[in-house]
């Protein structure tokens, strides 16, 4: 794999970032750690930021950190701490932006699962928003969702909320804007199927049995052998007579 | 195998879906046009003096033969694309065409009378130079064919080598001419750039050298741009730089020692602007009864028209040939008649008092009169004339749509540039505009911005052209029903576009807005109207647009800012090591879908997905290993730049043919481990129940929906793929696959359903579900063209018309063929051969019958009462 240049800002940012993540990264929602093979794989984690979209800029800070585990199960844990009094103030500021449409976006660095640590980085980020209205409607109960490729690299993220809707309904309680209830995600791409061939010639063969016993039985001889037998017997019976009775006639004529 | 196939069958015919046409529609709702492309090499027949046959070979690699008189085609024969294919040259002997064919690959004598092959014969590798007839005395029996290091000499009759020879010097002397003049030798002729000219003499024999001889010539780069022979061997040879003529007897019978000096340097011409021997010019003089000269010439211009013209300066024909090379286009209505949109225009407008509008409704009244009266007279009239001399010549002015909307004006724009206006009934061209300083290169997309219905606002069409290079843009504006350039000026585009898009948004003349999005991510609008501008910045905050760079694998979303500039919302990067994006489709936005859902068996109700801003992304590997390519599939929301499903079909390759409509999509790709085609199709279901059954919005959409797939066998390869379209969507919808063979299959869809079930249950009999097979089956009652085959289908257009049965389809490639399809068949319409005469009469008969039997009632009940 072609490794990515980098910018040397970057290089200098991820360390600082890394080692702000290992203040946050606790518990993994207690997937089990691989066999032994897998140790190469054990887990890294990479920040989450966010940003609440009060002005046109956008501002990331931190969120949370991603406790990403590669290998041959993938899985992923989101460890993150609660809003702080002058965040919440900026997401009901926003909320009344949100009269505007403010954008509340999250954003995570582009990493594959499967390489090895130096390798995993990559140059920018993948970025989702849901809109800051239905975040704060929603009480913070967010779906994120985080997309790979085939050969495991991060492609895509994405936000929801439940419910997804802006109704404009006032969130009295400064409480439900304090921790986020998210659930978090990873998706893989589905192998598409290929056509089914070998059960479609199981099922005719089947249909084929079913339909071709009846057919493929005995002969007509072995069939009707009861009725056969009998008549053919008769018929020699007479017959024999009628010679034997010839016979005697001619053996008398003679 | 061939049990189940005859299962096929059986099971098949249950399902009577007849599409073929019957002999007597042939050609009464369809079309077809052939082209050959721009002429590279054109011969005039002077076989016999009324010969009205003419020779063409063309950039397309096709060899035509025209009807010198009409410009009729024919015959023509079609080779394969690409170099393998390309004409080298086209030479015309009697009754013999020979072709040299993809670069020297092939030498072949055609039949001129029937287009039939005479020979082939494959020549020996190396790149083509020239070719030419070997004469003895005038009897021409034998062909020379110069290579870049060979000569070889080939009998006309069969093809068969008769000596070949190797060049001497190859790699220094360019040989780039072959010349024979009638005796004993053929002559090869190969420079050295700016040094010296070299004329080698064969003998026709065995391939010996008779002779060699060097000129110099050190003004000379190469013979075959700036050297012709003319007459009996004069060798005439220009020098651009000296403006100077020089010539050469080349079979000269010179003394030894002079060898070195016969060339006579003759300035004929010294104010030789510039010259050119124009490859797009060909004349053929011939003498009169009258023993005058006569001569017909064949002009290719630059827009690819090929003109036919006569002596007195009378152009007999003209055929386009830019046809031959559609890139896109697009079908408008075509506008009212005058009568019926002075009506639209009473009820269009605003009431201005009780007065003038008794008025207004009393003139139109008497325009229809008069109409009327006009049309009556017409009927008398033409009912006076003999039959079939009627003719009703389609011409702009009597344009308008018809009662159906079947009508419609075909806009096409072509790789030259020219546009073109066609008449879809019959496919005459009504106008034609050709762009000049079009790149070769260029990009076009056709846009309607403003269709027919707003009368009195001419409908208004603009073709956004754009340098594939540098990205640099540039509107063409017009009106599709005239073809005239519209006299409002497009905005000036000093940046690169990436990105253009229509919006719903109209302005006060009804023109639909066009934003397009320059490399620095700002949007420009077209029209610019300050009404514009203002809905703009109120609907800022819910235009969104993607852009896609396939280079970087870099899928973003952006939204529009109040200042017309734009923010980054979401980005997906699919790696470029990994994967690459081949293509991107969205659906179609002027399509309809009828039903919400599918009743299912059990009579609960399945929702589709239906989300408009769906797009699907194909990706193919970079990796081309059988074993490990890949195709990927992604459904990405084009608001909210989610995932909605994500798919990787294992050990499959490219070229991935898709169509995405609906709440499906179809892809046909190539098995590299079973090497075979197969069609797969994806179907969003949203499950029984809709999240928000009233409108739908990416922004509150949180669950994902349900993918149902399931993959197909396909026993041919297709060229392009297109889905019917009908004015409401009740229609069950046909896919139309173009199939190299030249044939236009309409597949139904009925047939690409991921819920066809394994094991047939009672349900799914409810359905009309069709048991799952894994091979598509092609019948050839479903090819739409019947014989009409369409060569190199690049692209099929469809649109609906006002008939909701009814569905205009357009293919075009080398040819453009035009008909209808009825998926559902003809449901709204009355049949041909409908019987009136029983159906009144019945009904008569059952009137009277009433009538009578409720008399005998009354007196049988009066007579009860009376006893």
């Amino acid at each position: 794999m072609a490794s990515v240049p980098r910018s040397f800002l970057l290089l200098s940012i991820i360390p600082t970032i890394l080692i702000l993540c290992a203040d946050f990264a606790c518990c993994n929602t207690g997937r089990k750690t691989g066999d032994g093979l897998d140790t190469d794989f054990s887990g890294f984690s990479v920040p989450l930021e966010h940003s609440f979209q009060v002005d046109d800029v956008s501002r990331f800070r931190m969120r949370g950190a991603l406790q990403l585990r590669g290998g041959r199960e993938t899985s992923v844990s989101l460890s993150q701490s609660q809003l702080s009094e002058e965040d919440r103030n900026t997401l009901k500021v926003g909320e009344e932006v949100a009269a505007v449409d403010g954008l509340y976006k999250i954003r995570v660095p582009r990493v594959s699962l499967t390489d090895r640590q130096t390798e995993r980085q990559m140059d920018g980020y993948l970025t989702a928003f849901v809109r800051a209205c239905s975040l704060v409607e929603s009480h913070l109960s967010d779906v994120i969702t985080l997309h790979t490729d085939v050969s495991g690299y991060l492609i895509g993220v994405s936000i929801v909320t439940i419910p997804g809707a802006c109704r404009g309904t006032e969130v009295e309680d400064e409480v439900d804007l304090e921790a986020f209830n998210t659930t978090l995600t990873i998706i893989a791409p589905t192998n598409a199927p290929q056509p089914e061939t070998a059960l479609f010639i199981e099922r005719m063969d089947i249909e084929h049995e079913k339909r071709g016993k009846p057919q493929e039985q005995k002969s007509f001889f072995a069939k009707y052998w009861m009725y056969i037998v009998p008549l053919v017997l008769f018929l020699m019976m007479s017959g024999a007579q009628d010679q034997s009775g010839g016979g005697a006639a001619n053996g008398g004529g003679r | 195998m061939s049990k189940p196939t005859s299962l096929f069958v059986i099971f098949f015919s249950l399902f009577v879906m007849s599409e073929a046409v019957f002999e007597d529609q042939v050609g009464k709702f369809d079309w077809r046009q052939q082209y050959v492309g721009k002429t590279l090499f054109a011969h005039f027949d002077s076989h016999s003096q009324s010969s009205k046959k003419l020779f063409l070979a063309t950039d397309k690699n096709i060899f035509a033969s025209f009807n010198s008189r009409t410009g009729d085609l024919f015959w023509r024969h079609v080779d394969k694309v690409g170099p393998e294919g390309t004409i080298d040259i086209l030479l015309l002997h009697g009754q013999d065409a020979l072709m040299v064919v993809g670069g020297g690959r092939l030498l072949r004598s055609w039949d001129t009378n029937m287009g039939g092959l005479n020979w082939e014969a494959v020549l020996d590798t190396g790149s083509f130079q020239a070719a030419c007839f070997v004469a003895i005395q005038d009897t021409v029996k034998h062909v020379a064919v110069l290579k870049k290091a060979v000569i070889s000499l080939h009998y006309l009759t069969n093809g068969h080598q008769k000596w070949v020879e190797n060049l001497p010097d190859s790699d220094t002397v360019q040989y780039q001419a072959v010349y024979s003049g009638g005796e004993e030798e053929v002559y090869v002729l190969g420079v050295v750039p700016n040094s010296h000219l070299t004329i080698i003499a064969y003998s026709l024999e065995d391939g010996e050298i008779i002779k060699q001889r060097s000129v110099e010539a050190p003004w000379l780069s190469s013979v075959e741009s700036s050297c012709v022979v003319i007459g009996q061997g004069v060798l005439m040879c220009v020098d651009p730089a000296t403006l100077a003529l020089y010539t050469l007897p080349i079979q000269a019978e010179e003394a030894p020692q002079f060898n070195q000096i016969l060339l006579q340097v003759t300035p004929v011409q010294p104010r030789l602007e510039s010259v050119v021997f124009p490859p797009q010019l060909y004349v053929h003089a011939f003498l009169k009864k009258d023993d005058s000269v006569g001569y017909r010439v064949l002009v290719q211009t630059q827009d690819h028209a090929l003109t036919f013209i006569q002596q007195p300066g009378r152009v007999v024909w003209t055929r386009e040939e830019a046809l031959a090379d559609v890139v896109t286009m697009e079908m408008v209505d075509l506008p009212l008649t005058g009568t019926q949109a002075e009506l639209e225009g009473e009820f269009g407008k605003k009431a201005d008092g009780l007065f003038p509008m008794v008025l207004k409704r009393l003139s139109s009244q008497v325009i229809l009169l008069q109409v009327w009266l006009a049309h009556l007279w017409k009927l008398f009239y033409e009912a006076r004339q003999p039959h079939g001399q009627v003719k009703n010549e389609v011409t702009i002015e009597t344009l308008s749509r018809d009662e159906f909307n079947l009508q419609k004006m075909m806009v096409m724009v072509t790789a030259s540039g020219k546009l073109f206006g066609i008449d879809s009934k019959s496919g005459s061209i009504l106008w034609k505009h050709y762009l000049e300083n079009v790149q070769p290169n260029a990009v076009f997309k056709l846009i309607v911005q403003r269709t027919t219905a707003h009368f009195p606002h001419p409908p208004q069409c603009t073709l956004l052209i754009k340098d594939k290079d540098t990205g640099l843009a540039s509107l063409h504006v017009f009106n599709p029903i005239f073809g005239r350039k519209s006299h409002i000026a497009p905005p000036a585009l000093p940046r690169p576009i990436l990105q253009s898009l229509l919006l719903p948004v109209i302005d006060q003349d009804y023109a639909k807005v066009l934003l397009l999005v320059d490399d620095q991510y700002k949007v420009t609008a077209f029209p610019s109207t300050k009404n514009v501008l203002q809905q703009l910045q109120e609907m800022a905050s819910s235009i969104f647009f993607y852009l896609i760079r396939s280079d970087q694998g870099n899928l973003s979303g952006f939204r529009l800012r109040k200042d017309l500039s734009t923010e980054r919302i979401w980005e997906v990067v699919l790696p470029t090591e990994v994967q690459k994006i081949v293509a991107v489709n969205g659906k179609r936005p002027n399509e309809h879908v009828h039903s919400q859902g599918r009743v299912m068996g059990d009579r609960s109700v399945l929702y589709k997905y239906l989300n408009p801003n769906l797009l699907a992304v194909v990706t193919e590997s970079t990796d081309a290993h059988p074993e490990r390519a890949f195709v990927g599939v992604f459904l990405v929301d084009g608001v909210t730049g989610r995932i909605i499903h994500e798919a990787v079909q294992r050990k499959a390759r490219g070229p991935v043919h898709f169509v995405h409509s609906e709440n499906w999509v179809v892809y046909e790709y190539w098995n590299t481990k079973s090497r075979r085609n197969e069609f797969s199709v994806l179907e969003l279901f949203e499950g029984t129940e809709l999240y928000n059954s009233t409108v739908f919005s990416s922004l509150d959409r949180p669950h994902l929906p349900q993918v149902l797939q399931q993959t197909y066998i396909f026993p041919s390869p297709i060229t392009t793929m297109e889905a019917t379209l009908t004015e409401k969507g009740i229609t069950s919808r046909h896919l139309l696959v173009g199939l190299p063979s030249g044939a236009i299959l309409s597949l139904p869809k009925m047939f690409l359903d991921p819920r066809r079930p394994e094991v047939v249950t009672e349900h799914s009999r409810e359905e009309n579900l069709i048991p799952y097979a894994p091979e598509m089956p092609i019948r050839t009652e479903w090819f739409i063209n019947y014989n009409q085959t369409v060569a190199r289908v690049k692209g099929i257009y469809t649109a609906p018309s006002g008939l909701e049965s009814t569905c205009l389809v357009v293919a075009y490639g080398l040819d453009i063929y035009q008909t209808r399809v009825y998926p559902s068949k003809q449901f709204d319409v009355l049949k041909d051969d409908y019987d009136y005469v029983l159906i009144s009469s019945v009904l008569l008969a059952l009137f009277f019958a009433t009538m009578i039997s409720k008399r005998l009632a009354q007196v049988k009940l009066l007579n009860r009462a009376w006893r």
